[in-house]
C-alpha cells in the first residue's frame, strides 16, 4: 500500500520575499561553448541580458609545460612550444630560440633571419585571416568568410608542410638560426601565394568591412580605453586598437626587422570593429615585409656551425627574450644553472593576459555581445592553460 | 639599462628601502633589481610614476623555486622507495621562493628593469605583497604563482587557484614536488615508468 506524500506546508508555497526584478541569472558559459573555441569557461551573472559580473576559468587544458620544460633538454622543448598557440608554431618556435639565444650569447646568420621573417609573417598572416573568420562566425555568419579565410590559410599550411613537414606543428627554428633551409621551388610558390594575398583581402574587405550587420555589432562593443589597456598588460593587435603605438618589431628590432619598411597600423576607439580592422591592415603591412624579405634573401648558412646540438649547455644565468606574435607579446623567461636542462622555463602567453580585462570590457553589454567580445580577444586555449 | 643610478634615485626617493642588485653573469646581461617586501608597493609606483622612468607595463610576473643548495634536485633523483619525510621537512623550512617582475616602458620604449622579491623560506613564511594595484596586469599572473608555487600575495584582490582546481593542495613547480600516485600507469619501455608502475602495485 502506498500512500501520497503530504502536502508541503503553506509556508514555502508563499511567493518569493524577494522581487523578481533584481533577481540575477547564473550562467555557466562554456567549457564546451562554440565561442570560447576551446575548453574555456566564464560564469557570467546577469540582470536581464546584461552582464553585471564575469568570471573567467581556466585550466583545463593545463599540463604544466613549464614543468615538463624543466625535465626536458633545452632543444627538447622545442616541439612542446608548438602546442601552446597551435595556430601560431613558429612563431612560438622564434620567441624560445630567441630567448636561448640571448641566454648563450648565439648569433644567427643572415639567410636564417630572413627565413625566420618569412615564415613568422605568413603565420601572422594565417592567423588574422583566421580570427577574422572566426569573429564572423561568432556573429552568426556561418561559414562564407570563415570558408575563405581558411581557403586562404590552405595555401600557407601547404607551403609550411612542404618546408618542415607538418601543416601546424612545424618545429622549424633551431638555437642560431633554423631546421631546414628551402625545398626547390618553395621560394617561388610562396611568391605566387603572397601576390595574390592582397587581392583577396581586396575581396574579404568588399565583403565585410562596410557590412550593416558587422557595423551595428561590434562598433562601440567592447571598448578598452588606452590606459587601461597598457596598465593590465594588453599587447598585439589589441593593444593597438586602443590607440597605443608599441609594436615589438618596431620597439625591439628583434633579428632584422629594423631592415623592412613597413608602418603599424592604429586604432582610434579601441572596439571591436577596430580589433578587427587592425588585423586586415596588418595583413596588409605583412604582405609588404614579405615581399621585401622574399626579395633580399641571401644565400648562406642556415645554422650557426659554432652551436652545439648535443649536450647543449648555457651558461649560469638568466634571460627573457620576447617577440611580437600574432596574438601579442610571447616571451620567454629561461634560468639556466648550467646543466643541459633549464632551471626554470616560463612562458609570457599573451592570450591569457589578454584575458585580464575581459570583464572590463563585457560589463553593462548583453550576453550575446561577450561572444563577439571574446572572439576580438584571439585566444588559443593551448597557450592560455599551457 | 644601467641599474647602479636607478638603485640611488631609489634609495632617495623611497626612504628605508633596501636594494641590491643581481648581476646576471650569461650573456644576456639583465641585471635584476632585489626589492624588500616592505617597501615594494612604494618602489613599484615610484617606477611606474616617475616622468622620466615610466615604467608603466609590467610584462612578465613569474616565480621562481630555490630550495636549500644542497637539496635540489635531490627529490627528482632520489629513489621513489626511500622514505622522503624527513628530507621534505628540511626542505620547506630552508631556501626561499623568488618572484620576479619584467618591467617596460610603453610611453618611453625603454625597458626591460627586473625587479625579485624574496620569501622568507619555503614553509609558512611565504607572503609578498601583491603588485596587482599597481599593475592590473599582475592579477593572473600572480594568482598563477600563488598556484604553482604557493606563494601568498597580502592585498590581492582575488587570490585563489588559477590553473589547477579549487581542492587541490599542493603546488606543482616547487622543485621537491612529486607526483601523487593516483592514476594507473601504462607499462612502456621507459625505466622511469617501469619504476613507477611496479612501486604503484607494490601498495
Amino acid at each position: 500500500m502506498t500512500t501520497l506524500a503530504e502536502a508541503p506546508p503553506k509556508s514555502t508555497l508563499s511567493p518569493s520575499a524577494s522581487n523578481g526584478d533584481t533577481q540575477l541569472l547564473e550562467v555557466s558559459m562554456g567549457p564546451q561553448h562554440p565561442s570560447t573555441h576551446g575548453v574555456f569557461r566564464m560564469d557570467v551573472s546577469l540582470d536581464g541580458e546584461t552582464v553585471v559580473k564575469l568570471k573567467p576559468i581556466f585550466g583545463y587544458l593545463h599540463r604544466n609545460h613549464e614543468k615538463i620544460a624543466e625535465n626536458e633538454t633545452y632543444l627538447g622543448s622545442m616541439p612542446y612550444t608548438d602546442r601552446l598557440d597551435y595556430f601560431c608554431s613558429i612563431t612560438n618556435n622564434w620567441a624560445y630560440a630567441l630567448s636561448v639565444e640571448t641566454l648563450a650569447g648565439i648569433v644567427v646568420p643572415e639567410r636564417a633571419e630572413y627565413l625566420r621573417v618569412i615564415t613568422a609573417e605568413l603565420t601572422r598572416l594565417q592567423n588574422h585571416t583566421c580570427l577574422a573568420g572566426f569573429l564572423m562566425q561568432d556573429m552568426g555568419a556561418s561559414g562564407t568568410p570563415l570558408m575563405y579565410a581558411f581557403r586562404e590559410r590552405e595555401k600557407i599550411l601547404d607551403l609550411f608542410e612542404s618546408l618542415t613537414g607538418a601543416r601546424m606543428m612545424c618545429n622549424y627554428m633551431r638555437f642560431g638560426g633554423c631546421r631546414v633551409d628551402l625545398p626547390a621551388g618553395w621560394l617561388e610558390q610562396a611568391k605566387t601565394v603572397v601576390a595574390a594575398f592582397p587581392k583577396f583581402l581586396d575581396e574579404f574587405e568588399a565583403l565585410l568591412n562596410g557590412n550593416e550587420i558587422l557595423m551595428a555589432r561590434t562598433q562601440g562593443v567592447g571598448v578598452l580605453s588606452k590606459e587601461l589597456a597598457i596598465n593590465a598588460g594588453v599587447t598585439g593587435p589589441m593593444l593597438r586598437a586602443s590607440g597605443v603605438n608599441y609594436d615589438l618589431r618596431k620597439v625591439d628590432k628583434y633579428g632584422i626587422y629594423d631592415r623592412f619598411q613597413f608602418r603599424i597600423p592604429l586604432g582610434d576607439h579601441g572596439d571591436v570593429y577596430d580589433r578587427y580592422m587592425i588585423r586586415v591592415l596588418e595583413m596588409r603591412e605583412s604582405v609588404k615585409i614579405l615581399e621585401q624579405a622574399m626579395r633580399d634573401l641571401p644565400e648562406g648558412l642556415i645554422q650557426d656551425p659554432k652551436t652545439k646540438v648535443r649536450n647543449f649547455k648555457p651558461k649560469p644565468g638568466e634571460a627573457y627574450g620576447r617577440i611580437e606574435s600574432p596574438k601579442g607579446e610571447l616571451g620567454f623567461y629561461l634560468v639556466s644553472d648550467g646543466t643541459p636542462r633549464p632551471y626554470r622555463f616560463r612562458v609570457r602567453p599573451p592570450s591569457l593576459i589578454n584575458l585580464t580585462i575581459l570583464e572590463d570590457m563585457c560589463l553593462g553589454r548583453n550576453v550575446a555581445d561577450v561572444v563577439i567580445i571574446l572572439g576580438s580577444v584571439d585566444i588559443v586555449m593551448g597557450e592560455v592553460d599551457r | 639599462m644601467t641599474l647602479e643610478p636607478l638603485k640611488l634615485e631609489l634609495e632617495e626617493k623611497v626612504p628605508g628601502c633596501g636594494l641590491e642588485i643581481i648581476s646576471n653573469p650569461s650573456p644576456s646581461a639583465q641585471h635584476s633589481l632585489l626589492i624588500d617586501p616592505e617597501h615594494a608597493v612604494a618602489v613599484a609606483m615610484y617606477l611606474r610614476d616617475a616622468a622620466h622612468l615610466r615604467f608603466d607595463y609590467c610584462s612578465n610576473v613569474t616565480g621562481i623555486d630555490w630550495p636549500a643548495p644542497n637539496d635540489a634536485g635531490k627529490a627528482k633523483l632520489k629513489d621513489m622507495e626511500e622514505d622522503l619525510e624527513q628530507d621534505e621537512a628540511d626542505c620547506a623550512t630552508a631556501g626561499y621562493l623568488e618572484v620576479v617582475y619584467h618591467l617596460y616602458s610603453m610611453e618611453k620604449k625603454h625597458g626591460p628593469v627586473i625587479l625579485r622579491m624574496r620569501t622568507c623560506d619555503r614553509g609558512l613564511r611565504v607572503h609578498l605583497p601583491s603588485l596587482v594595484s599597481v599593475w592590473r596586469s599582475a592579477d593572473f599572473q600572480e594568482r598563477e604563482i600563488f598556484d604553482l608555487f604557493g606563494v601568498i600575495f597580502d592585498g590581492h584582490p582575488d587570490l585563489r587557484r588559477i590553473l589547477m582546481w579549487d581542492e587541490y593542495t599542493d603546488h606543482p613547480m616547487r622543485r621537491d614536488y612529486v607526483e601523487p600516485d593516483d592514476y594507473e600507469y601504462e607499462p612502456t619501455a621507459h625505466d622511469e615508468v617501469l619504476r613507477k608502475t611496479m612501486n604503484h602495485y607494490a601498495k
